[in-house]
């Protein structure tokens, strides 16, 4: 009988899907390790061998895009598991108006990053912006949020972390809803405050929560382009160009070679990094 | 029963009116600092980008949060829709082709392949599995992918664009619909196959029907996801006819460098559709994408 069963569901139904993911996803992932290693311009192409990636790597102006990059996917990664943890905490309890916040901190998630990122561009802007305005009012004199090279990766960062946190707060709040009320009565019982409760409790029970938002935030930090490119467009300088950035500027500047490289080393970054933080996230994940 | 027990027990009528009392202040507490505190943060752009649109050219140029001395966010959005001989309408038939498509193709691909990827196990499953999970993490080649579609001739067309989408979202989408399948008793299908039913028409007229919740999900996730693309739309969509929504805010910007309520109001204008699936959908978006992160 299994075995019928096992046939009636026939392996032809995942043609279309694997042939739409083989031609416009997977193919173009494979050639891409050929084409990194070409001279190319979409018609001919001329090996070149190991060529593209020695210039992405000695290439001052490119090779700014690791270790932004990781800056980058660090910092929004840290503060939205923070602030996502706090907000998700506050989030969880029983307030009357405990919707409407829980909107306001969700749709900016839903919001195009385009469209976040130009109006921040404008907030963020040095003498008229808002968020300067408003500092001078109590008394602080903000800075170049987005034209001073020490800080501005950390302005755009920040707009990541205001966009992307709601997403961060909702995991968090569905893992803290699945804590069994009974761990809060034995804390009771026991006496505990509620610094206890949170790190005691919260913090251990809602770990693969946590899993998930370290996973999610930490390659889509990695991978992140479009903010930028919408706030700065990699400037000034190259002070807030990250891979994916480079690996379009080099696509415009018509370096395809180059650019595909770039897209190889991104690969090999992700890769490197997110899988074994995934096995090792795994691994140490309490079964509740 | 010991003594600090009982002590305690004694003790607790008068200790919870106290602490009742002071629990409601700082309940009322923090809800008030929780209400002031989003609205600042997630309130104020909000509000700075409505008041900026409403406003003339020279009121906006100064980036302040005064309201607006004349309303003119009706001339305003006249503008913007005017502007490039209306490319902002075409920008939003375009928009909503490409999503539209990219459902439909989705749904319908993406459920057969998480069908039989749940209910079929064998020496294959960790191979599809690891499949999925490369298409999560991996991030696509660009240069390449232009290749591809310009040898079969789809670079810079509509179906070209909407084919990457649904390559780019498979993997979450059967991910999703194979997590559902797993829900559905398999004895579902047994009967069906008992009584004479083929294979295609379990799928299509009984299984396919039964995952109406996850297809829901997928609609809503995907609008959101496909609307919002820019970087896709960036390199395999270019050129002056094919422009989409983002895609044409992202050229307003340069072009409205004076006219700071244009563009305002064209900020405004490309976030309508999602304020509006999320006023009706709000509780199905949060399910689905905590959904998909959890597992």
């Amino acid at each position: 009988m299994t075995n019928l069963t096992n046939r009636s569901y026939t392996y032809y139904f995942l043609l279309p899907a694997g042939i739409i993911y083989f031609v416009f996803f997977l193919l173009p992932t494979i050639m891409s390790f050929f084409f990194s290693m070409t001279w190319w311009t979409l018609t001919d192409w001329k090996f070149i061998g190991l060529e593209n990636f020695i210039t992405f790597l000695t290439e001052p102006s490119l090779n700014i895009g690791f270790k932004n990059t990781i800056i980058y996917a660090v910092v929004t990664c840290l503060l939205k598991v923070i602030l996502g943890l706090f907000l998700g905490v506050f989030l969880s309890q029983k307030l009357k108006t405990i919707g409407f916040v829980r909107s306001m901190v969700f749709f900016p998630t839903l919001l195009s990053t385009v469209a976040v990122g130009m109006a921040f561009a404008m907030m963020m802007h040095p003498t008229q912006g808002l968020i300067n305005t408003a500092l001078k009012i109590v008394g602080i004199a903000g800075p170049d949020w987005l034209g001073d090279i020490s800080i501005a990766l950390l302005s755009v960062a920040l707009v990541d972390v205001w966009k992307g946190v709601g997403m961060a707060t909702v995991i968090f709040i569905a893992g803290i809803m699945s804590i069994p009320e009974d761990y809060y009565e034995a804390l009771a019982i026991d006496g505990g405050n509620s610094f206890h409760k949170f790190w005691n409790i919260i913090v251990p029970l809602s770990r693969p929560a946590m899993n998930s938002v370290i996973i999610l935030a930490f390659i889509g930090g990695l991978r992140s382009f479009d903010l930028v490119w919408a706030m700065t467009k990699g400037g000034p300088g190259f002070s807030t160009d990250l891979i994916a950035s480079i690996i379009y500027k080099q696509y415009q500047g018509g370096f395809y070679g180059l650019s595909t490289a770039g897209n190889v080393i991104l690969f090999i970054v992700v890769s490197a990094l997110a899988f074994p933080l995934y096995a090792f996230l795994n691994r140490k994940e309490v079964d509740l | 029963m010991s003594e600090t027990q009982i002590a305690v027990k004694a003790e607790a009528p008068f200790r919870t009116k106290h602490t009742r009392k002071r629990k409601t202040v700082r309940k009322l507490f923090s809800e008030i600092l929780a209400i002031i505190l989003s609205l600042i943060i997630f309130g104020v752009p909000f509000y700075f980008v409505i008041v900026n649109a409403s406003k003339d050219t020279k009121e906006s140029s100064l980036l302040n949060m005064d309201l607006p001395s004349s309303f003119q966010l009706i001339e305003n959005i006249q503008a913007v829709m005017a502007a490039q001989n209306g490319m902002i309408v075409r920008a939003f038939f375009n928009s909503m082709m490409i999503t539209g498509f990219s459902i439909a193709i989705l749904i319908l691909v993406g459920a057969m392949a998480g069908y039989v990827l749940q209910r079929r196990t064998s020496k294959m499953s960790p191979f599809f599995n690891f499949l999925i999970l490369a298409g999560l993490i991996i991030p696509p080649a660009i240069v390449p992918t232009i290749w591809v579609l310009d040898g079969i001739g789809l670079f810079k067309t509509m179906p070209g664009i909407i084919l990457v989408e649904v390559a780019l979202n498979l993997p979450f989408t059967i991910l999703l619909y194979k997590g559902f399948m797993a829900t559905l008793p398999k004895e579902l299908d047994e009967a069906a196959l008992i009584d004479g039913c083929g294979r295609m028409r379990l799928f299509f007229s009984i299984i396919l029907p039964l995952l109406k919740p996850v297809s829901a999900t997928v609609i809503v996730l995907t609008a959101v996801g496909v609307y919002n693309d820019f970087v896709n739309p960036l390199y395999f969509f270019p050129g002056a006819e094919n422009a989409t929504l983002q895609l044409t805010l992202y050229n307003f910007s340069s072009m409205y460098n004076t006219q700071w309520n244009l563009l305002f109001t064209n900020i405004l204008l490309i976030s309508i559709p999602p304020l509006i699936l999320f006023i009706f959908f709000n509780k199905k978006i949060v399910a689905g994408m905590t959904a998909g992160a959890v597992k």
